[in-house]
């Protein structure tokens, strides 16, 4: 069931005909390849914000409501 | 309480996370960036109620994820611009090797239904499992995973990935546009 026709990838009809038939169905399982393709991006854009490290405003932050902390404990 | 220097070490080292799971809800940097100020607010607000030994990570994300949620649908006409905004935003960043690539990901993940894009970010991303996620999001773990699923599926349409592992007639475009010869 996992076949593909490769000509009737792109046809948007067979598609929809496809779906109206099985509205519950799950779609087709994607290969191994693609999905470690997918995460590969998927991570590549994730890791891109994580190796800016931790801007200065939130360390600032941080300090902040620690000194205030401090101030009212004692 | 003073805030003990174990807590506040394990808040920084989350952050570097939290905002790029921030940015991926939200589309929007300096938006995400407010985002993840509230939520350290409200953390360090309710340090009491995190019970030491557990997941800090996963109960900064779940704050994260709740205030962001609960923000979305005060402010449901200015996020609903959030795909133009985001697109723009990317637009202004100049394009360097393997760019293209990246804006095209987040193009298309910015497509994705909210619940479907942070089950994805947080077990694809974020590294969390399909247990974690589920308490993070609120919902069965069998949600997340079909959540997972769908998104999965609709990125390698969007972004037109066959099941062959390849991009595609794009590919060759894709390698001059970036620079890059890797697959």
């Amino acid at each position: 069931m996992n076949e593909r026709k490769p000509s009737g990838a792109d046809d948007p009809m067979e598609t929809a005909s496809t779906r109206s038939k099985k509205p519950q169905a799950k779609p087709a399982k994607l290969s191994r390849d693609v999905q470690a393709r997918l995460g590969q991006q998927l991570r590549a854009m994730y890791d891109d914000v994580v190796g800016q490290g931790v801007p200065d405003r939130f360390t600032e932050l941080l300090n902040r409501l620690e000194a205030d902390k401090d101030k009212d404990s004692r | 309480m003073a805030m003990d220097e174990s807590v506040r070490d394990a808040v920084l080292a989350t952050v570097p996370s939290l905002r790029a799971f921030a940015i991926s809800l939200c589309g929007n940097v300096d938006r995400a960036d407010d985002l993840v100020q509230e939520t350290l607010l409200r953390a360090l607000a309710n340090i009491d109620s995190f019970q030491p030994g557990t997941n800090m990570s996963a109960w900064l994300f779940t704050i994260l994820r709740n205030h962001f949620r609960s923000e979305y649908r005060k402010r449901r006409r200015e996020v609903e611009d959030g795909e133009g905004r985001y697109a723009e935003t990317l637009k202004s960043q100049p394009e360097q090797y393997g760019q293209v690539e990246l804006r095209e990901f987040r193009e298309a993940l910015a497509k994705l239904p909210a619940d479907q894009r942070e089950a994805l970010v947080l077990v694809g991303a974020s590294g969390f499992s399909y247990e974690e996620a589920a308490n993070i999001c609120g919902c069965a773990v069998g949600t997340i995973k079909s959540r997972v699923n769908r998104a999965r599926t609709r990125l390698a349409e969007l972004l037109d990935i066959h099941n062959t592992g390849e991009i595609g007639p794009d590919e060759t475009t894709r390698a001059v546009l970036t620079g890059h010869d890797h697959p």
